[in-house]
């Protein structure tokens, strides 16, 4: 019983013919790409390049184009948002080839306010995930035709996804009996907003000293 | 006479239509009764998921995927619950995977059945939808016993599913895969030789190859334009590659070939149901490291330490490794994928939902350019769509 599981075990995790089919990619990509790869990541049998946002166009291009790659489905294209770092936001685009079935991830960082280039026009999956990336966080794509908000409201303001956007939002809606029409209105909150700490105050202190954080909120509270 | 310029008629389609398939607001603009441009306008069903998630533990944000494709609950909580243990580094048991598998694709018939059927309404048959129902209430009857929810199951958790199967469960089970078939010649009885229902779907909203992975169609809808893409096969998890079906595609990429691969593919899911029951072994259903699955009920009221661990894992939830994984499953409607960015504590960073649905819509102006208004319902229909999903 512990036999078969610990082999079944390891069909989730790296097998050695994995392993070299990444090492593979990793280089096949990587010569293709040559300086344009800032960085490469392996982690859980997934490859992710890190790369400048002004190459993604021309490198999802070749990427597609390019018979070695055929990586011709843009999967997903979303962005992670970072409020700390100085570029805050992570461009992803998961990329897919049906040819040699296997995924990369690239990633590109972003400053707020920065226009990212649009590759709507390479993938035609990109024009709505482009819309949803404007809607959600804000990211500007320059040469995209059609960047309207997709999926909030019609004259929402904020980007919802933003780290500093509130979960309760800016803005709520009731029907208003006099007026006889729906009403926008501030978000008022009948109670305080319940955000529980879960986190144990031991380990809590614990990542506070591993942060190497010499400021003086641990001792003097 | 003197030239006129007619300005394009504007038409609302929805948001309140049973045709739209949930809340979609379509603006067509229409050149007599054909389309000349359809605009969708979605997000009426946006309820903010992914910020929510990142405010929930772990397992806190797992129901949240039931109520995204609501028709397919299971399926979704799969990608959700590999994803977790593919950062977790563990696997849930052999026993699990199976349950795992066989309500899976219990899930794709439920998603087969309402779809094949609200389609054949929106084209004009009523009977389809009836009797489909019929079957669907017994499918989430099976949900109801393994979980005690029939539609938001929150049943599959990482490390295995939540409970054991009640004892009889499966010999029902089978009772039903070996009555089903009958059904489906039925519905095929009504439909696939169906004079009406094949004007309304041969040759309208045809989507080539090319099309399709620009337009980043997954599932039935890329295996209709004559790709056998599929993940379950492609790149199998939980117990997919020791299971024996076929990958059904069409050839012409219209909505009738969407139709066909569907039906088959019920078809080859009840394969794969009654060979989970055959193969399924005794055992663990949930993974036994007790820092991410619960401890047993007796456990936890005789020992301390099973005691603290599931005080721990239901106030603060369990930790997951710092990094990225994006782990896509072969949902009912195609590639449902989960990118997770995890920062080692016990909430997603992010949690992005890849919806099989969002693409398809997005692709709604190219497909029905050119058709009449009444094709848009038929294409709509033959997409898949469900707006939990692509709004999220």
């Amino acid at each position: 019983m512990t036999d078969t599981k610990s082999e079944h075990a390891m069909t989730n995790l790296a097998r050695p013919d994995q392993v070299a089919m990444i090492e593979n990619l990793k280089l096949q990509v990587s010569s293709h790409l040559g300086s344009r790869v800032v960085d490469v990541d392996t982690f859980r049998g997934e490859v992710c390049f890190t790369v400048n946002v002004d190459d993604i166009p021309s490198i999802l291009l070749m990427l597609r184009e390019d018979s070695g790659g055929a990586f011709t489905q843009l999967t997903e294209l979303t962005a992670v948002d970072y409020p700390s770092r100085a570029k805050r936001f992570d461009l992803i685009y998961q990329l897919l080839s049906v040819t040699y079935n296997r995924r990369i991830r690239l990633k590109a960082a972003i400053g707020d306010g920065d226009v990212a280039p649009s590759v709507s026009h390479i993938f035609t999956t990109a024009v709505w995930s482009e819309r949803e990336v404007w809607d959600m966080f804000g990211i500007f794509f320059s040469g995209h035709n059609d960047l309207r908000r997709l999926l909030t409201d019609y004259g929402f303001e904020g980007h919802p996804l933003r780290k500093d956007f509130p979960l309760t939002g800016t803005v709520e809606t009731r029907y208003d009996d006099q007026e006889k029409r729906v009403v926008y209105e501030p978000v008022t909150l009948t109670q305080e907003f319940r955000d529980y700490d879960y986190m144990s105050p031991w380990e809590g202190v614990q990542t506070a000293m591993r942060q190497d954080d010499p400021s003086p909120q641990g001792e003097s509270e | 006479m003197a030239e006129s310029q007619i300005k394009p008629l504007t038409m609302n389609f929805g948001p309140q239509h049973p045709a739209a398939h949930g809340v979609l607001r379509l603006v067509l603009e229409m050149d007599g009764e054909v389309i000349e441009r359809a605009d969708p306008h979605i997000g009426l069903l946006h309820r903010g998921t992914e910020k929510l998630i990142e405010h929930k533990t772990y397992l806190q944000a797992l129901p949240y995927f039931d109520r995204l494709d609501y028709v397919s609950p299971m399926n979704q909580e799969h990608a959700f619950a590999l994803a977790c243990e593919k950062l977790l580094q563990i696997e849930a048991p052999r026993r699990a995977q199976f349950i795992r598998v066989m309500y899976c694709e219990i899930g794709r018939i439920l998603n087969h059945l309402l779809n094949l059927t609200t389609f054949a309404i929106d084209v004009g048959a009523m009977t389809p939808l009836l009797w489909g129902f019929e079957e669907r209430e017994e499918l989430m009857g099976f949900y109801e016993r393994a979980s005690g929810a029939r539609l938001h199951a929150a049943y599959f958790r990482p490390g295995g599913v939540h409970q054991d199967l009640p004892a009889g469960l499966t010999d029902d089970i089978m009772n039903w895969v070996e009555r089903f078939p009958s059904f489906i010649d039925d519905l095929e009885t009504l439909l696939t030789d169906n004079r009406i229902f094949k004007q309304r779907t041969v040759d309208i909203g045809v989507v080539s190859l090319e099309e399709a992975l620009d337009l980043g169609f997954t599932g039935p809808c890329i295996r209709a334009s004559g790709l056998p893409w599929d993940l379950r096969k492609t790149q199998p998890y939980d117990v997919y590659d020791e299971l024996d079906f076929d990958i059904p595609t069409g050839k012409t990429g219209d909505c009738y070939a969407r139709y066909l691969v569907r039906v088959e593919e019920m078809r080859q899911s009840l394969k794969i149901i009654r060979q989970c029951i055959e193969k399924m072994p005794e055992g663990l259903v949930m993974s036994d490291d007790h820092k991410v699955t619960p401890p047993r009920r007796d456990e936890m009221k005789t020992s301390m330490e099973s005691l603290i661990h599931h005080f721990k894992l239901y106030t603060e939830g369990f930790h997951v490794p710092a990094g990225e994984t994006y782990t896509a499953v072969e949902a009912p409607k195609g590639e449902f994928g989960v990118f997770i960015v995890s920062d080692g504590s016990n909430k997603p960073y992010r949690c992005k939902i890849r919806a099989p649905g969002f693409p398809f819509m997005a692709s709604i102006d190219q497909l029905s350019r050119g058709h009449m208004l009444a094709d848009s319902v038929a294409i709509l229909g033959s997409l898949d769509v469900v707006f939990g999903e692509i709004d999220r």
